[in-house]
């Protein structure tokens, strides 16, 4: 996937001025923090679990190694394959030959955020195989030719009437007459259209929720049932997933799938949580004849033992986004790559460089509610601020930033030079407000005085007043 | 520790240029709480213009300013849940492990508090003796909120005053878009971010807005005013103290 992070601020005005956009994002703002705030009342012991939740995937990152080999023997017991994709064309070569091997033509697909990090549908459609995403809001934006915006729910910029007009210039064997009015008049249509996708495809490729190294398992959590039919029905099954999925036990998840849901949608339990081990058994009535599992590195294993191997314990719920008043405001394609709001603008830098995602971690107001709200606890704020120290220390940071910074910084050492500095200030901002109390324009604040009107001083500082003996 | 608790003000940087009156708004309420009030002359800023933009080596040489300063204090106390949090919360991590800053950082974080959690979490005010005819809305800092927990003991202290009225704004707890110098590195966002701030506040249609930090005021001061709006906006120890004779952020005299 091309890389837009560099052009964030252009990204941003293009989505200001984006009305579909803007009323899209409305719903986000409502909709899933209202959901959470109930499901996280309703379970008192919500934060021991957080605690506990963040302390399984710690103690797994401290045996990541001890656990992969016990992860990899279980799958080959029950008959599975593991693959280790080092990077992205890694783990696209792979997949591709496991799908040409089986002289694939149609591919199903779950919804899968690591598949949209390797670039993985265009790759399988240039050898000419047909992909098709299951997920309603992937399929959506797989019609329309656009990324995801959001992690669980890719199309979420989208108003209701956008995907109609997409559904309708698509779907041009259905009656025009029909009513796509209804949010569910849309999934029945995606439903019906995909039915036979799913029968005719070769290889279905999933995602990930967990590994579990006690049973070799993977886990998907899922909305639709689609994850179900994509895996079960073709005769190969795909696991497309990153390293720092691994839990331990089955206990570790369910411990894991509490705060979940919960911190996502809003729900106890997502509607499925599938299990895959292995292969079709001979006992078994369904499932697929292969099973593989891809795990992809892709620069994760360097976070390890770095200020940023927290940012591992992301599970992936988006509830970073869902509150993120930034996110709120410029929706999920500003960010200009696979990953947005909070958790992205941490993620994104370490996978793709802080030279092209440095616009990520600044744009941040630092107010905490990603923080707040990680079921994972992870400290979002305090790493997005790591990887402003990382620009700084490089200089990737604007020139007369650091030069500005440099020089009060100078000055905020000296504070005799400093309290004079600001008694100037007061008095010459007070001039320039003419007496109306606040200034309208002021050379060199312009990113200030162009959207709001500047305070004015009222001339003298507290300082001053107080060395003058103003309390007595 | 005596009954009558040595407080350092830590005036804070827009205080001190900006609105004089917080301070002495400030002094009143600490003197009310049973304190003596010093103004150290050795401070500047916090520094957290510096640490949230990577300038972890000018944060360092500024916190050690305002560590040797205020050390000799009982308190330290801050009009502010932002240069507050900073303190209480961010010193300590500047420094490496087992050193001698570090642990000075740790003494002196853990004197720090926000001005509004001192007076009731701290020195036990319960109430103030005063009158402010109108209704409010109050707005909850992001670093007071969540840094420090500061959300009940304002609504506590506004309660007892006179004649005031509060009413709650839908997303109170959602940031103003000020964010330090995210407003002028990202002017845009930081735009739609207040713009919407503007909207939930004006529509409990306040006599009033009030918070607890003086970057989070200008900015959704700065933003009413440029809308015409009549909303007037104070910090909210002015209102505690008594202290209204001042104009309003951003009014004429």
């Amino acid at each position: 996937m091309e890389i837009r992070s560099p052009q964030f601020k252009a990204n941003v005005r293009e989505a200001l001025g984006n009305e579909h956009l803007q009323e899209a994002l409305g719903k986000v703002r409502t909709g899933f923090t209202g959901k959470r705030a109930i499901a996280r009342a309703g379970l008192p012991e919500f934060d021991e679990l957080r605690d506990q939740a963040r302390d399984i995937k710690n103690h797994t990152f401290s045996h990541l190694d001890l656990y992969y080999d016990m992860y990899e023997e279980r799958v080959r017991d029950a008959g599975g394959h593991v693959h280790w994709a080092g990077d992205a064309s890694d783990a696209r070569e792979i997949i591709a030959e496991i799908c040409q091997r089986h002289d694939a033509r149609s591919v199903t697909k779950g919804k899968s955020m690591i598949a949209e990090e390797v670039a993985l549908n265009g790759h399988l459609e240039e050898l000419g195989m047909e992909v098709v995403e299951t997920d309603l809001g992937e399929y959506i934006i797989q019609i329309r030719n656009e990324p995801p915006s959001h992690i669980i729910a890719p199309a979420v910029h989208l108003t209701k009437a956008q995907v109609e007009q997409s559904f309708r210039e698509l779907h041009t064997d259905l009656p025009p007459e029909r009513n796509l009015d209804e949010a569910a008049s849309l999934v029945n249509e995606a439903r019906h259209v995909l039915r036979q996708k799913y029968i005719d495809a070769d290889i279905g490729i999933t995602g990930a929720n967990f590994l579990v190294a006690e049973t070799g398992t993977s886990i998907i959590v899922t909305n639709e049932g689609n994850g179900d039919l994509t895996q079960t029905l073709p005769k190969v099954h795909i696991v497309l997933t990153s390293l720092e999925k691994m839990v331990p036990t089955l206990e570790d998840v369910s411990t894991i799938l509490r705060v979940l849901a919960r911190s996502a949608t809003g729900q106890e339990y997502s509607s499925y949580t599938t299990f895959s081990t292995g292969p079709r058994r001979p006992q078994d009535p369904d499932g697929p004849e292969e099973y593989h599992v891809v795990i992809l590195d892709n620069g994760r294993s360097g976070m390890l033992g770095t200020e940023f191997q927290d940012m591992l314990r992301c599970i992936r719920c988006g509830a970073c986004m869902n509150h993120c008043p930034v996110y709120h405001t410029v929706g999920g394609h500003s960010y200009g790559w696979v990953y947005p709001g909070p958790m992205g603008s941490v993620l994104t830098p370490t996978l793709v460089g802080v030279d092209k995602a440095g616009h990520l971690p600044n744009a941040s107001t630092f107010c905490g509610r990603c923080e707040a709200v990680c079921p994972m606890r992870i400290p979002l704020p305090k790493m997005m601020r790591h990887w402003r120290e990382r620009e700084f220390e490089r200089h990737l940071s604007p020139r007369t930033v650091r030069w500005a910074l440099r020089a009060w910084a100078w000055v905020a050492r000296r504070p005799a030079l400093y309290h004079l500095t600001a008694s100037c200030a007061a008095r010459v901002l007070r001039i320039a407000a003419l007496g109306r109390g606040r200034i309208k324009q002021l050379p060199l604040a312009g990113n200030w005085t162009d959207h709001r009107d500047l305070p004015a001083p009222r001339g003298q500082t507290f300082q001053e007043m107080w060395r003058a003996g103003g309390d007595e | 520790m005596t009954d009558t608790p040595k407080v350092g003000l830590f005036v804070t940087c827009l205080v001190d240029l900006f609105r004089p009156n917080v301070g002495w708004a400030a002094v009143k309420l600490l003197r009310d709480a049973g304190c003596e009030v010093d103004v150290p002359r050795k401070q500047t800023c916090c520094g957290q213009p510096a640490y949230n933009s990577g300038d972890r080596a000018d944060t360092r040489e500024i916190a050690k300013g305002v560590i040797s300063a205020f050390e000799p204090y009982d308190y330290v106390v801050a009009p502010s849940g932002s240069c507050g949090g900073m303190i209480a919360r961010h010193y300590a991590e500047l420094f490496d492990e087992g050193s001698d800053w570090r642990a000075r950082a740790e003494v002196l974080g853990a004197k720090t508090h926000e001005l509004i959690s001192f007076l009731v979490d701290i020195r036990g005010m319960k109430s103030v003796d005063t009158e402010f005819g109108g209704t409010v809305t109050y707005h909850d800092s992001c670093s007071g909120l969540r840094e420090l927990g500061i959300k009940e003991q304002p609504r506590a202290l506004l309660a007892s005053v006179r004649g005031l009225e509060l009413k709650e704004m839908e997303d109170a707890e959602v940031c103003c878009g000020f964010g330090g110098t995210f407003c002028v590195k990202y002017p845009d966002i930081s735009n739609q971010m207040v713009e919407r701030k503007a909207g939930t506040a004006s529509a409990t249609q306040p006599d009033m807005l009030l918070a607890g930090d003086l970057g989070c005021l200008m900015n959704m001061a700065g933003k009413l005013k440029r809308q015409g709006s009549g909303v007037q906006a104070r910090h909210v120890a002015e209102v505690l103290a008594g202290l209204t004779d001042e104009p309003p952020i951003g009014e004429a005299d």
